[in-house]
């Protein structure tokens, strides 16, 4: 039997358990998608969500897991909403688990509003196109895989490699140009590793950003369930930092690997038809409305940009969850464990990396005139180069043409000049275009056939010299 | 009566409702207190089930849902030109200006349950009769035009289904879409005809006869004009990988094509592409007329994180629009980014249907929607008079997982399609673009539309695109050799072939999108510097056949090599004398090393 109190019911008629789901009969008057309290006997409080309710019967995702749960003298409240958390400027500093609660011992949260966690889909005709440079001072970013203010840009790397360190190094170095304002960070941390998360809070700490930073932290030991519900509780944040309090904000969200694992549990718990690799037919579209809350709309300064991590399982990027996640974001920087192995770090695999948004951020008045024809031949230089590796492989680099040779050397010096800085290097896109045209000038001048005969004669070393 | 049942079970776009006995398949319906659109996709005894095309989030059991008696259809007249809609033909600015009303500050959110027309309701239109009063009218003939933008004269259609005695025509003047423009009378009846007419969206516009296509959609891309060309009318996929192209290669469609009418629908793909459309395009001017793009354009946006369901809808939405602009007598393209999500839409209505799959968890259907949709592409004669020819050309990008053309989508719509531009993950790394990869792609319009090059640009132009393919196959025939023993070991023919594949990638197929000068080929110029490149391919054959070396030729041109590779982005559309120019300073370079080795 039921009761309700202000738009709360209670129930206690629980016929199944199954995973970390609950069938609730004898419901009347429940929503999809409607945020439910369940209380064990020993008077514990858990949070739920309806997934499925038709007449009578409710079908109940619990976010900390059924463990514990009986059939009988649980209690299961339904509230009336859908899961909601509050949001409020007070909360940048601050540290919360996925649900939104304070976990840092701090003050509770003032509230100056509540927001459905879920967010709603931003209108294309009021967004507004990308198209500021961001400076993240890392060469084989900026020269070539240009961010903007507003992009969501992922980092796939695999496991042990340093992608937590690049992202850390971005978000200490990231500025746009003539602006003095930093960026609001909003860190959700999905299902990692106590280190993973020691190493962003101690960065934030030794920066002086944790000022500037609210993090939202569920942990590898801690329930899956609620990994559906973190990143969508700071992107909530996000959106509220940004278009009502005028902020740029860097969101980080690691790792999405782990976020698309509790995903495919609720989704084999619920006996749905899986998809490739036993991920639900929906992945993409469930990524999708966390991915897509990224970009800058119309009439307001603030923006979010967001960089997602993700482990590509076996290092294969066709994999669904970086497959899936390519088809959404505006690019993606891939590390490469062979550059990794080789010593160089950021260990960026420029040619699997892509930013779309490159194009709107650079050039004159941005960056610099020459920056798109200095990258197209950065990247035709470096592929031929690589492409040539191989084949010396096989057959020899005698059996090479001498300008052959000239680009085999190119494709070094790009690996060890170019690429390869530290991890507290700060560079300008001048200094890293400069670099460009330093290992652009050892092949021979005919071979720079993407770039203009007035650009060269303005920026190549032989006739800057003169 | 329309039916009225309630709500018996919600799961995520799918919901169903008892007591809906009277309900047709395919009718739209209002659902819940918000009066979400949903369409019946399946009746089961007195219970519907439906799709929705917002978020049911809040939806309870018990809800109403209310029939509309008609199917899910689309209002077409003046206004539809510049427009951006969502998936369901409700115009995304005017949901914004309806949530600003209340909300202020959730203005840039799109909120569920916003009704808004699809056409403009209090603009008045300028009405120019065009038919004979008295006369006998049937469907398809042209009452009227209207200036909708100062590309396109909407042509005011008598609509399909309809005939009988004009009695009534207005005058000259303006009127708004809902005013009546003509009445006519039929079997006692007499029939208003407004501006504003609706058409099913499932249900393809009728025609008096389909033709082959016989010219090309010039789309400035010289290696689909010239290698794997586009006819109007006719049907095409780009399939490829994340990130290949497939969105840059659409985007340049709309804006380059010699089409008259753009549709393009951006279904579950990115808001920032949609955004990126609709920034440009007001800017951007039409290369065949000077005039801003958007007045050719209508938009049809819902992005990835949009419902689900819409997403399905949005392709039938689309390409009705496309049908009624070709019924006027124009050509219209319309591409769809990504057919992927569309049939991963169907899939998930499928899915909760408990529908049994077929391979990969498709539904078996999606071959037969797959073929239905590519069908209504083509060229026509309208219906009506006066007597108009109108095409529509549809092209796809396909997405497939992990870039595996064997998956179900790229498969079967490979069944339906006459053009195949196969993007290449491995092209795409090496930023050669667009990584339209030669060996994998086709065209069956190629014999069609030489005779148009024939008599519009030049006699040879079929020989020379030959020529070139060859050069092609061979190179890739010769890379398997060098990855064996390297290019040293050539016979100096074989590393000339070499030498003009590279020439022929570098100089004429990779294109780079944005660059001013590139972007946008015409096919004089296309031709040119494939002869200039194919003449040069020639002269130096003839020099080795002599016992000349590919080293000695590159020598013998020295820069000019450099500048064949870079006459593409710098020698301008009308400069085409100075590629001819180029063409024979190069040609006279190996004339004199030919003279030079007696
Ligand atoms: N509902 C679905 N949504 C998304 N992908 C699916 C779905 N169903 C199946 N797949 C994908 O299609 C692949 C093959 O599907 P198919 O129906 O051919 O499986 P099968 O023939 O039963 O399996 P197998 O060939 O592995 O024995 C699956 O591995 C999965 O990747
Ligand atoms: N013709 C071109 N000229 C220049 N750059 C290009 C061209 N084609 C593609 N690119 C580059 O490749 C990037 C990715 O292209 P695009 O967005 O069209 O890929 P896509 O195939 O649509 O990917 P997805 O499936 O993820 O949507 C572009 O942002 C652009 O940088
Ligand atoms: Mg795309
Ligand atoms: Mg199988």
């Amino acid at each position: 039997m039921g009761m309700e109190i202000a738009g709360i019911r209670e129930y206690s008629r629980i016929t199944e358990i199954k995973g970390p789901l609950l069938i609730v009969e004898g419901v009347t008057n429940v929503a999809y998608d409607e945020i439910v309290e369940v209380e064990l006997p020993t008077g514990e409080k858990r949070r739920g969500r309806v997934l499925d309710v038709a007449r009578g019967v409710a079908v109940v995702q619990v976010f900390e897991g059924t463990t514990g749960i009986t059939t009988t003298g649980t209690r299961v409240r339904f509230l009336g909403k859908p899961l909601e958390i509050p949001v409020s400027e007070d909360m940048l500093g601050r540290i919360f688990n996925g649900l939104g609660e304070p976990i840092d011992g701090g003050p509770k949260i003032i509230a100056e509003d509540e927001r459905d966690v879920n967010g709603a889909p931003l209108n294309p005709a009021e967004r507004s196109y990308p198209e500021d440079f961001i400076q993240t001072g890392v060469s084989a970013i900026d020269g070539m895989n240009t961010l903007v203010r507003g992009q969501k840009l992922p980092i796939f790397s695999g496991s042990g490699m340093p992608h937590n360190i690049l992202a850390a190094q971005i978000a200490r170095q990231a500025t746009v140009r003539g602006e003095a304002e930093e960026f609001a960070v909003v860190f959700a941390a999905i299902g990692i590793k106590y280190d993973d998360y020691m190493f962003f809070k101690k960065f934030f700490e030794e920066t002086g950003a944790l000022n500037r930073v609210a993090m939202f932290v569920n942990l590898a030991d801690e329930p899956a369930m609620v990994r559906l519900v973190t990143p969508r509780s700071a992107l909530t944040l996000a959106e509220y930092l940004a278009y009502e309090r005028d902020m740029h904000v860097l969101v980080i969200l690691t790792d999405m690997t782990n976020y698309a694992e509790a995903l495919r549990e609720i989704s084999a718990a619920r006996e749905e038809v899986p998809g490739r690799q036993g991920y639900p037919g929906y992945l993409y579209s469930d990524l999708a409305s966390i991915y897509e809350r990224a970009g800058r709309v119309k009439g307001k300064k603030g923006s979010i940009t967001q960089m997602p991590i993700l482990t590509m399982p076996n290092d294969d990027i066709t994999h669904p969850i970086p497959d899936l996640t390519g088809y959404i974001t505006e690019g993606q920087i891939v590390l490469s464990r062979e550059l990794h192995n080789k010593g160089i770090y950021p260990p960026i695999n420029v040619l699997m990396s892509l930013s779309r948004l490159m194009k709107e951020g650079i050039g004159p008045g941005k960056t610099r005139e020459d920056h798109a024809e200095v990258s197209n031949q950065l990247y035709a230089a470096y592929s031929r180069g690589v492409e040539l590796r191989s084949l010396a492989a096989v057959v020899g680099e005698e059996s090479l043409s001498q300008t052959d040779r000239k680009y085999l050397k190119f494709a070094d010096l790009f690996e060890r000049r170019f690429l390869s800085q530290g991890p507290r290097e700060n560079r300008t896109i001048e200094q890293t275009l400069d670099i460009a045209w330093e290992i652009l000038a050892t092949l021979p001048e005919e071979e720079l056939v993407n770039i203009k005969e007035e650009t060269i004669k303005k920026y190549h070393p032989n006739y800057r010299s003169m | 009566m329309p039916v009225k049942g309630r709500i018996v079970r919600i799961s995520g776009p799918l919901i169903i409702a008892e007591n809906m006995q009277g309900a047709q398949m395919f009718e739209m319906v209002r659902v819940g207190e918000d009066r979400l659109i949903g369409e019946i996709t399946r009746i089961r005894g007195d219970k519907a089930y439906i799709q929705v095309y917002e978020s049911t989030t809040g939806l309870k059991p018990g809800e109403v849902v209310e029939g509309t008696g008609a199917p899910l259809s689309v209002e077409l007249g003046p206004g539809l030109l510049g427009t951006i809609y969502d998936g369901v033909q409700r115009p995304l600015p005017l949901i914004a200006e309806t949530i600003a009303r209340d909300l202020p500050h959730r203005r840039m959110f799109i909120e569920r349950g916003i009704d808004v027309p699809p056409l403009p309701r209090d603009k008045k239109w300028h009405f120019k009769p065009q038919a004979e009063l008295g006369g006998k009218v049937e469907g398809g003939d042209v009452l009227g035009i209207v200036e909708e933008t100062s590309l396109i004269t909407h042509k005011i259609m008598v609509p399909p289904g309809v005939r009988g005695t004009l009695t009534w025509l207005a005058v000259e003047g303006d009127y708004t879409v809902d005013e009546v423009i003509a009445q006519v009378r039929t079997d006692g009846k007499t029939i208003d005809i407004r501006m504003a007419q609706r058409w099913p969206v499932r249900i393809p516009r009728p025609f008096k006869a389909k033709l082959d296509p016989t010219e090309p959609l010039i789309t400035g891309t010289r290696i689909i004009d010239t290698l794997f060309p586009m006819a109007r009318g006719g049907t095409g996929a780009v399939p490829g990988g994340f990130g290949t192209g497939k969105t840059v290669t659409l985007h340049s469609l709309a804006q380059w094509s010699s089409a008259r009418v753009v549709v393009y629908i951006g279904c579950g793909e990115r808001g920032n592409e949609m955004t990126e459309v609709l920034e440009r395009f007001p800017k951007y001017k039409d290369p065949w007329t000077g005039k801003p793009l958007m007045e050719r354009t209508i938009l049809i946006a819902n992005t990835s994180n949009m419902p689900v369901a819409a997403r399905e809808a949005s392709i039938y939405v689309g390409v009705t629009l496309a049908e009624y602009y070709r019924d006027m007598g124009y050509d219209v393209l319309l591409v769809a980014d990504s057919t992927s999500r569309w049939a991963e839409a169907l899939r998930e209505i499928a899915g909760r249907l408990e529908e049994m799959p077929a391979e990969e968890g498709y539904p078996s259907y999606l071959a037969s929607r797959l073929a239905e949709f590519y069908e209504r592409a083509g060229r026509v004669e309208a219906l009506g008079s006066p007597e108009r020819m109108g095409s529509v050309t549809i092209v796809g990008a396909v997405s497939p997982p992990g870039g595996d053309f064997t998956e179900p989508v790229t498969s079967h719509t490979k069944r339906f399609i006459r053009v195949f531009w196969a993007l290449d993950t491995k092209l795409a790394y090496s930023r050669h673009y667009p990584a339209i990869n030669w060996l994998l792609s086709y065209s069956a319009y190629t014999d069609l539309v030489a005779e148009w090059w024939h008599k519009n640009v030049d006699k040879r132009w079929k020989e020379y695109r030959d020529e070139a393919m060859e050069i092609l196959l061979r190179e890739d025939e010769l890379q398997e050799i060098v990855r064996l023993v390297g290019t040293e070991s050539l016979d100096e023919k074989d590393k000339l072939v070499l030498e003009t594949a590279r020439l022929l990638k570098d100089g004429f197929l990779k294109q780079n999108a944005f660059d001013p000068i590139d972007a946008f080929t015409t096919p004089e110029k296309q031709f040119k510097l494939l002869k200039m490149i194919l003449d040069f391919h020639r002269k130096a054959a003839q020099l080795v056949e002599h016992g000349a070396t590919v080293a000695q030729i590159r020598d013998a041109v020295g820069r000019l090599y450099v500048e064949m590779v870079k006459a593409k982005f710098s020698i301008k559309n009308d400069e085409l004398e100075k590629i001819e120019e180029l063409r024979n300073r190069a040609l006279k370079a190996l004339e004199s090393l030919e003279a030079r080795l007696g």
